[in-house]
Parts: C-alpha cells; structure tokens; sequence
C-alpha cells in the first residue's frame, strides 16, 4: 500500500529552518499567514513570493518534493483563479462575449489570490511539517500552550494523545491490511456491489481493528503505568527545547518582513487590489 | 501431482518508488497433493509473500501461479475462486474474529462463497470439529474464548471453505507446547481423513521435523532447498550457514556421529532413541 | 523482612470476578516466591497456569487477594501501603510485555528510553547520558533517531528493555517477552537478559513457556493450575519430565533422549542440556557398556 503522503511529510535534513526551536517555527509559520493575508500590491507580494523562494533554498528541501505537495491542491487553486477571473467586476472590461465580462481586475485578483495559496501551503508545510518531525511539533506546542494548564486546560495530556496517536498510525495502519487481507481470503469482496454493500463488507475489517485498538491501548495504559508515568506533573524531558541567537534572528527577519510588506502596501501601490 | 505451482516467479513491493524490494526471485516450486509442506525460513525471506501470491492476495510481477492446474490469473475477475481453493490462515489469525457468534464467524468464509443454508451449517459443524472446538462454545461470541479457543474458531473458519489447500502462517505462535502440540496434531489428523494437501510456514525446525512430509527452506527471495525431512537434515551444515536453527536432537546426533556412534539422519527424538537402542 | 530478596511473594492467592458468561477464575492459590538479588528465576508454566498473574503481582499491577508482598523488604500489601510506597517500588521492579509494539510510547527510539526518567523527573542531561548507556547495553545505538515502527520484533524488545534499564531498575520481569519473536529475536532478547543478569548484576524474572530459554536461568518455578508444582535447579526440574509432562509442558529434546535412553537401561543423567555434552555422555556409556555393537558382528 503506496499512498502519495508527500503533503504533510517530514523531510529529513539538517538545515537551518530544521534546526530552529519548534516553538519559535510554530509562532513565525502564523505570522508569516498573516504577512502573506497582508500583501495587497504586486510589490509586496513579489516580496512574499522571494521570502517564500528563500526559504525553500534555506530548508534545502528539493523544490520537486515542494511541488509534489501542491499538486493535490491545483484543482482549488485553479476553481478560485476561475472564479475570480469571471466574476469580479471591474470599471471597463477587458473581453465582453455574450454575458461573461473579464476585467483586468478580475484577472489581477485570479493571480494574487493563486499566488497567495500556492504560498500558503510551501510556506506552512516548510516551517511546520517538512522540517519539524510530528514530535518536535507536539513538544513545541506543548510548551507554547502551557501557559494555558494554569486555567486547568489538560495542555499535557492533549500533547501525550498526539504523541501515542503519532506512534500507533502507522501501526494501525498495517493492521488494517493484515485484517483485510485476512477477510479477502475468507472470500470477503471489498470492491463490488452497491455503497450500502461495500459498507456492511467493512463490519469485518472494522471490528477486529477496534477490538485491537482496545487491546492495544490498555496495553499500553499497563505498560505506561509500569513505567511511573502519573501524568504530567513532575516531568522533565531528554531534549529541552532552547531557543538561541539563530532563533531570535529568524524571528527577527520574519518580524521584518511583515513591516516590509506593509509599507510596499502603501508607498508602492501598483495593481493594489480592493477586494480581498 | 502438484497442486499448487510456481513458475518463474518474481515479485517485487513498491515498484518504481525508493523503497523497492525484490521480495521474490524467479522462483519455481511444486507443492504436491495429499502431503503436509513446511515452508521455512528467516524473517524477511519471502514467505509472506509466497502465500499471499498463491491464493491471489498479491499478483506476481511476473510469473505463473498454476492453482489446482489453473493459472489463477487467466481471469482476474474470478481471483475469489483461487482465494476458496488455497485456505490461508494468516498469523495470529483470532484477530480477525468479528460476528456476533462463534458459528457466525465460521460461516463468514461459506457463506461467501454462496453456499445454501443447510451446507453452510453443515461444513460449520465439520470445520469446528475438526479444529477441536467443544460444540457448548458454538452460540457463544467468539471475544469470549480463551486465547487457545480463538486460535481454533478462526482455524475453523478457513477450514470451512473446504480448500483443496490450506496454507498456515506460523500456525502454533504462541501457543504453550500442549497447545501447539494439539494443534498441530489437529491438522496432521483433518490432512489424513480429508486428503487435502497442507502448507505450513513456520520458523520451528523442530515442529518442521515432527509434522511435515517435504520441506522448502526460503532465503532472501530463493527457495535454498527441497526434499522430504531426511534429505533436508542431511545437509546440517548448509542450514546453519543459512542462519536456521536445526532441532537440537540433529545437533546430538551430528556430535554423536563425529564420536563414531553414527545414527544416520536423525530429526525427532523417538526415532533417536530407537535407534541407539538398537546400538545397545 | 529479609533484604537479601528483591522480592518475596508470602501465600499469594488471586481471583479474577467472573461476569455473566465467564466463572470466576482461581489464577493464583497460596503461592510462595523468594527471589535473591542478582538471581535469574524463570517462571514456566502453561497458558492460564498462573504465571502471568504472578508477574502482575509481582509488577504491583495487581493487588493479591490474600498473601503479603515485600519488594527489597518493604511490605507492598495491605492498607497502610499508599500510592507513593507502590510508585517507590516500581522504581525498583520494571517489566518487559509480550508484545513489543504495544509498549513503546514515542514515534523516536531514543524518545522512548527517555520515558520513565522523564516520568521519574530526571535531569536531562542526566537523562542524555542514561539513554545513551541503555542504548548501549542493548547494542541499539545505531537505531537511536530511527522511528520503532521499522524496527524488527527483536529490536523492539531491545528498545523496552533500554527503556527499563535507563530507569535503573534492580530487578526486571519479562513477560513472555519473546512469545512473539522469531528465532534470530529470541536470541537477541535472550543473549540481553543474560549480560543485564552477569555483567550489571540485575536481578531477573523471566517468564516463558519455551524449555529452552528456562536452561539458562539458576533457578526454575513450574506453575500448574494457579499453584507451583515443582522448583529447582533447571538440573533438578527437568530431571523429572514426567511431572512436567503431567502440566502439558516441554522438556528440552535432550532430556527427552536421555530419559528414552534411561527408560532402555542406559545409565545416563538427565541434566545435559548442551548437544555437544549430551552427545559425549551417551558416547561414553554406550562405550563403557562394551561398546558399539557392529551391524556385521
């Protein structure tokens, strides 16, 4: 079984973006969000799409593993773009034929808003998902949203969920082929029939999956238990997580970039786009 | 005759991608009819994959799968037909238990096949015998059973279809020694009073020894050897170079014969003992 | 109680509470078991025999019905025992389970041996160098970043024993840890218990239903039917397979031969466990009986 994960993929490497503070990756990924929400003239959003590009060159992750993340998404990009072109109205119209009037507007807008969330995406992925291993992400959110256990929110325990379910998808996983190939040798047929009989054709493959889903979890709870874990109270970690000089730059440059891309709004306001 | 055959077989997982293995390497095997097979070899040796290929779970990349003298992949729309033929009884099979009831489990298999009301409950009763199921546990949910008790319900339910040939994967892991003996035992007895043929994949020599009538010795994608159980022992020394155990009396025997007390080829311990009792 | 015991389990019984379709079972009646610091116990038995119950007693994972428990001679059992004293002595007892994928935590095989310190509130340097050691022991180093879903059934074990060791535990108990190996796993795990057990002095349960694997330890326990039915040297326990037997369990196929041979009037001990000495005692009686008799004479 081969599914095409590359969107949402930890890509091994050790660049800089790989080795920043997860907590500090997680706070600049949003504000660059905001930065890209921001841009709303061709200048600032040529800044947006050089950060974006340096970015890439930083993480030295190979731009066709990028690009293969936005392919799932080209349907979307390419329906808004439609959409936008169409149906924004402008002063004059550059095309008339029969009732469908495109306005330069309409296509400036299209573009911007392609180029937005193909940026979004290699954006968010890079700083989160490509370069930060699923733990690093958990740890660093963990510790951003700790703050919040003073107010009793279970910060703890909802990080320790992600981690065990982290652990166990891929484990699940291959159960659930076991399973299945297991029923298609009892003759069991997953691939004919109406929508109602393919889904009673997975009662086999569901329950087993869950009765061991069970088994497993309680396993693991005694295991755990075995192991002195009493929750997150007294806790210390193997790797503490310390933000340092490279941190405070990047941060910095991000910061940087969000006042560079609010000015160019202002004083160069060429194609400046009301819309969105 | 042969009822399962391989011809040229290679199989290879993920093609095309970075994680590709060649799992099987032009392999060629007869499996003959009415015989107890043992299929062995390392983990990671093709095995898996060898029976997932037989009963048509997986398709070779090349290569014919010749079941009960039909290539079951002339018409892959009928590839259930080869999946009711050639039983398989995965690892750890009671983990694929869901019906309500024990007999409802066991008549999943039958009853894919499109069999009538009274035959169904027929080769139930039959299958559950033959996989020493007490008839008491028949109505009750199969989540209930002792660990021993699942292992047979789910035999059972593969013993239901009435395959020309059923294939087990490590049939007895975990099992205790009297479990493992029953068992075993249990399909040594269905294999003589039904005929069919049995294929037994599994990493104990000695369990290999007591209950096959040929064995395959599987390594890195090739088959390494073939013979009845005496051939296979003969070469001792070729499968520890293959990083296999051999049963321990082997080892006894093989020290015995460089001591000049030489038993011939020795692989359970009653026909060891007979023998030097007829040195004395 | 006496210090020189790791544990000492006094009259132990156990129920398990049926429910509608299932009696209530009997696991454990009126069992005794001392085990010396730095001693290697197995504990054999077949499946529902008891032994497992034991080991969950043993891990204070269970509370015994009737009998006391001492772990390093502190009483575990009864009203004045508080969470903390259980959460004490589990920093001195660790357990291995049966099935390794159900037991290791973190998605990075060093992340997981770091668990229990972490839990225990070690310093992380502290902790770095624990994990490094653990690692070590169990010659996992080279998988330390790796992800333990691609590891091997053996591997795995490997990772949840470096995960006790690093805990620094006196005394670990493995669970039927190698039911669900193959023979190459079995050997890794098995060759571990025995350098954890020589080189670092930890006092080891083993708990198994393969012949085998007791031949390694100094003393045998047999279980049978919740009870123990016979204990020893693994010499003395398998000198007498014929109660064994009587518990549905194996004995060794070098036993098995020299007792055949017994049974035939050769005069053999039954306690050879190695082929190559085996093979050398049923050598020198045959020879000492007037030799081999030729086919031709």
């Amino acid at each position: 079984m081969k599914m095409d994960i590359a969107f949402g993929q930890y890509c091994h490497g050790d660049s800089l973006l790989h080795r920043l503070d997860p907590r500090v990756k997680i706070v600049t990924a949003i504000l660059f969000i905001v930065e890209i929400f921001l841009a709303k003239s061709a200048a600032s959003f040529a800044l947006i799409v050089t950060a974006t590009v340096f970015l890439i060159a930083l993480s030295g992750i190979s731009p066709r593993i990028i690009l293969r993340g936005i392919r799932p998404i080209v349907f979307v990009i390419l329906f808004t773009a439609v959409i936008n072109i169409f149906f924004v109205r402008g002063a004059k119209p550059l095309v008339e034929f029969w009732f469908i009037k495109i306005y330069p507007e309409g296509l400036i807008n299209a573009a911007f808003i392609a180029i937005r969330i193909i940026v979004l995406i290699i954006s968010t992925s890079l700083f989160l998902t490509y370069t930060t291993t699923p733990i690093a992400l958990t740890d660093g959110l963990e510790q951003l949203l700790s703050p919040l256990s003073k107010i009793k929110l279970p910060v703890h325990e909802f990080s320790m969920m992600m981690t065990i379910a982290l652990r166990f998808i891929p484990t699940l996983i291959e159960e659930t082929e076991k399973i299945m190939n297991a029923q298609k040798a009892r003759g069991a047929d997953f691939s004919n029939g109406g929508l109602i009989r393919r889904a009673r054709a997975l009662i086999p493959i569901m329950i087993p999956l869950f009765v061991s889903a069970f088994r497993r979890a309680d396993e693991l709870a005694t295991a755990m238990e075995c192991r002195c874990y009493t929750g997150g109270k007294g806790r210390t970690r193997l790797n503490v997580l310390k933000a340092g000089p490279s941190d405070l730059v990047f941060a910095l440059c991000v910061v940087a970039l969000g006042a560079a891309v609010v000015l160019l709004n202002v004083y160069v306001p060429f194609f400046r786009v009301g819309v969105y | 005759m042969a009822i399962v055959e391989l011809r040229g077989i290679n199989f290879i997982y993920n093609k095309g991608t970075p994680y590709e293995t060649h799992a099987l390497k032009n392999v060629d095997l007869s499996v003959n009819e009415g015989q107890i097979t043992g299929l062995i070899g390392p983990t990671g040796s093709g095995k898996s994959t060898l029976v997932q290929l037989i009963n048509g779970i997986l398709k070779p990349t090349d290569g014919e799968v010749i079941l009960d003298g039909v290539n079951i992949w002339d018409q892959p729309k009928k590839i259930r037909e080869a999946r009711f033929k050639a039983g398989v009884v995965m690892q750890y099979p009671e983990y694929q238990l869901f019906a309500d009831t024990v007999r409802d489990d066991i008549a999943f298999g039958p009853k894919n096949m499109g069999l009538g009301e009274d035959e169904i409950s027929e080769r139930v009763n039959k299958a559950a015998a033959f996989a020493g199921l007490d008839p008491s546990v028949m109505s009750r949910s199969p989540f209930d059973l002792s660990g021993g008790q699942k292992r047979r319900a789910a035999l059972a339910g593969v013993i239901a279809m009435e395959p020309k040939v059923l294939i087990l994967d490590e049939p007895a892991a975990g099992l205790d020694p009297g479990g493992r003996k029953e068992v075993l035992g249990g399909l040594k007895k269905y294999q003589r009073s039904v005929g069919s043929s049995i294929i037994i994949v599994s990493h104990s020599m000695e369990d290999m020894a007591n209950y096959c009538d040929r064995i395959i010795v599987m390594t890195d994608g090739k088959i390494a050897m073939t013979g009845v159980p005496s051939e296979i022992f003969a070469r001792y020394n070729d499968l520890i170079g293959l990083g296999l155990d051999v049963p321990r009396i082997t080892r006894v025997a093989a020290s015995l014969s460089r001591r000049g007390v030489d038993l011939g080829e020795v692989y359970t311990v009653g026909y060891a003992v007979e023998k030097l009792s007829e040195l004395l | 109680m006496d210090e020189r015991y790791e544990i000492i389990a006094e009259d132990v019984s156990f129920t398990y509470p049926g429910d509608e379709t299932n009696p209530p079972v009997n696991a454990l009646r009126g069992v005794t078991l001392r085990v010396p610091k730095g001693s290697y116990t197995a504990i054999l038995g077949r499946n529902g025999s008891g032994k497992s119950t034991l080991a969950r007693i043993l891990c204070m994972l269970e509370t015994p019905e009737k009998g006391e428990l001492y772990i390093d001679g502190k009483l575990m059992t009864g009203d004045k025992v508080t969470e903390a004293d259980i959460l004490d002595a589990r920093k001195r007892v660790g357990m291995v389970f049966q099935n390794p994928d159900n037991q290791i935590v973190a998605t990075i095989v060093e992340e997981d041996v770091a668990f229990g310190c972490e839990n225990l509130g070690v310093p992380s340097g502290e902790i770095r160098k624990r994990v490094d050691d653990a690692l070590e022991t169990v010659g996992m180093t080279k998988y330390a970043r790796h992800s333990p879903h691609k590891l091997s059934g053996g591997q795995k074990q490997r990772v949840a024993i470096a995960g006790v060791i690093a805990m620094k535990r006196e005394c670990i108990i493995f669970d039927e840890s190698t039911a669900m190996l193959d023979p190459m796993g079995r050997r890794e795990v098995l060759d571990t218990i025995d350098k954890l057990n020589k080189e670092d002095g930890v006092t080891v349960i083993l708990i198994t239903h393969y012949m085998d694997e007791a031949t390694r330890a100094d003393h045998v326990v047999v279980m049978n039917d919740g009870q123990i039915l016979k204990e020893g040297t693994p010499s003395e326990v398998f000198s007498d397979p014929e109660t064994l037997w009587s518990a549905s369990l194996d004995v060794p196929q070098t036993t098995e031969l020299l007792y055949g041979l017994k049974k035939k009037g050769l005069d053999v001990p039954l306690d050879v466990f190695d082929p190559e000495r085996c093979a050398a005692v049923i050598a020198g009686a045959i020879s000492s009986r007037g030799g081999v008799k030729n086919g031709d004479r």
